[in-house]
């Protein structure tokens, strides 16, 4: 099967892919998210940390 | 309770004291990721492309292998909200909060995922993006009831009532998911006659059922990477001013 | 004072209070009209149509009426300490509670089956599903009051909290709903309507029984 073929998925190429796409975004999303915002929220305790706040 | 051998036990406990788990769901994480990204690849390779295509629907219904583990995990997960509720109500434990709020996003996106993925499988398949079926119906409920719990999280300041009124909710609102499920389904049966429903015949060929699986597994395997993180961020916001937080501030400053 | 004094005093005073703003009695039954009122002119005045949304239309107005008037339940009570004075009384606090669902169903969700006439002649709801929407009213108006208290004591600590109310408590209204409705359209179009009604009534056994319990709990969570 060529590239092409597998990428057309028989003419549905756009509800499959939209469909698994944003599937993907969405799952990313729920991962990186709380990620990003944990990391930031360390940087910010230990800025009031070194500055003496608590 | 001598059912449960000591250091069983002792697990549990240690379990429940958020810096043993902060340290523990660190240590987890990579390896859950490394079992996640096999089982997605496994099941994503048997999906896409070792699997036959359907006589029928072509192509288009490869959406099956997303859009049902989605639909399962969305009703899952609610019920392990209701039992972290019921645990986090009786035993005041404050891990069961945690995991309790940190696994509502997660259940809210898979219900979200489900309704989008049918929504474009029916659309070729059926015509239509969106019809009144009962399990459409219901879905789209469930997320209201996903939304409503993190919109009341939110809202109260304090956290510990937070928890304990989202807590109330999970359960009230569990209460709710076979009642709207038996009354959608029998109110969409009277005003419409029963839609095409694809995954009710058992009989599934095995080359089908087999990434199926592997998908929900891998999609459990996601839930957990994604509530730990979750957990993690709540833990900090909820702890700041803790001990154990300073001293995690100490060793990564 | 016993419990049963207790119960009845409660229901005795929210009505006085009630009654106190005699004018302001009427709203929900003036807000149930005018919004029935709004689908003959959003839609035209088709007789055929609507005559075939009635049952709908009628019920997701009560609906929303009911929904409008959850926030008093408890609101006045919170702000002027008298809730905090309920939570220290003696008595179970799911007594008192459900005492004040009773009350609060009384004075916004019975008045709802004096516009049933007019709604019905409005959208051209058959004679023969009359019987049925009183039924309905009677049955559902209660289980509204009484699904909506859980919202309401959720959140009557928050500031505005009117919007999350609304999105806490539709869903739970929604089988309401569903049967509801579906009983009136069926004795509309004549057919047997027992087990919808058997069904509503079920509901509103078990909630009597299961929501003054949590509410109370959320009403603690919220007064701290």
């Amino acid at each position: 099967m060529t590239w092409q073929v597998f990428f057309d998925m028989g003419g549905y190429a756009f509800y499959v892919w939209t469909a698994y796409g944003v599937t993907f975004l969405v799952l990313l999303i729920n991962i990186v998210l709380p990620i990003l915002q944990r990391k930031q929220l360390l940087r910010q305790l230990i800025l009031r940390q070194k500055r003496g706040q608590r | 309770m001598s059912v449960i051998p000591a250091p069983v036990g002792r697990f549990f406990h240690k379990m429940a004291s958020p810096p043993h788990f902060y340290a523990l769901a660190e240590r987890f994480i990579p390896w859950l990721t490394a079992i996640l990204l096999l089982l997605l690849a496994a099941g994503l390779y048997g999906g896409l492309y070792l699997a036959p295509s359907d006589y029928q629907q072509g192509e288009s219904y490869r959406i099956i292998y997303i859009h049902v583990p989605a639909a399962w995990m969305s009703l899952f997960i609610y019920v392990l909200m209701a039992v972290m509720a019921a645990i986090a109500l009786v035993w005041r434990m404050k891990l069961a909060e945690v995991m309790l709020i940190a696994s509502a996003p997660i259940g809210a996106g898979f219900t979200f995922i489900a309704l989008l993925t049918g929504s474009l499988w029916g659309k070729p398949m059926w015509g239509a993006w969106w019809v009144w079926d009962a399990r459409l119906t219901f879905e789209l409920i469930l997320l209201f009831q996903y939304l409503g719990v993190m919109s009341l999280y939110g809202a109260i300041e304090d956290k510990r009532s937070a928890a304990k009124a989202v807590s109330i909710l999970a359960l009230v609102g569990v209460v709710n998911v076979p009642i709207i499920h038996y009354s959608v389904e029998w109110w969409s049966t009277l005003h419409q006659g029963p839609t095409v429903t694809k995954m009710d015949k058992p009989s599934i060929h095995i080359s089908m059922l087999v990434p199926l699986l592997l998908m929900a597994v891998a999609f459990k395997f996601y839930y957990l990477i994604a509530v730990l993180q979750n957990a993690k961020l709540e833990l900090l916001k909820r702890e700041a001013t803790s001990q154990w937080v300073k001293t995690l501030l100490e060793k990564s400053a | 004072m016993s419990i049963i004094a207790a119960f009845f005093a409660i229901i005795r005073r929210d009505l006085l209070l009630a009654f106190r703003r005699r004018a302001e009695m009427a709203n929900p039954l003036f807000f149930f009209v005018l919004v029935v009122t709004l689908f003959p002119l959003a839609v035209g005045a088709q007789p055929h149509l609507l005559q075939a949304m009635a049952p709908g239309v009628i019920w997701v107005s009560a609906l929303l009426a009911a929904l409008l008037s959850l926030d008093g339940m408890f609101r006045s009570d919170f702000e002027d300490g008298s809730l905090e004075q309920m939570l220290l009384s003696h008595h179970p606090l799911s007594v008192l509670v459900l005492g004040k669902v009773i009350a609060h169903w009384l004075v916004t969700g019975l008045p709802l089956l004096l516009a049933a006439p007019l709604l019905a002649m409005f959208l051209g709801l058959p004679q023969q599903a009359m019987g049925t929407l009183w039924l309905t009213l009677i049955l559902a108006t209660p289980l509204l009051s009484l699904i909506g208290a859980i919202g309401v004591a959720l959140t009557v600590g928050l500031r505005r909290g009117g919007m999350i109310l609304s999105l806490l408590v539709l869903p739970l209204y929604v089988p309401v709903l569903i049967f509801a409705s579906s009983a009136v359209d069926r004795a509309a179009g004549g057919l047997p309507v027992a087990a919808q009604l058997n069904i509503l009534s079920a509901m509103l056994l078990a909630a009597v029984v299961l929501v003054p319990l949590p509410t109370s709990v959320a009403l603690k969570m919220s007064v701290n």
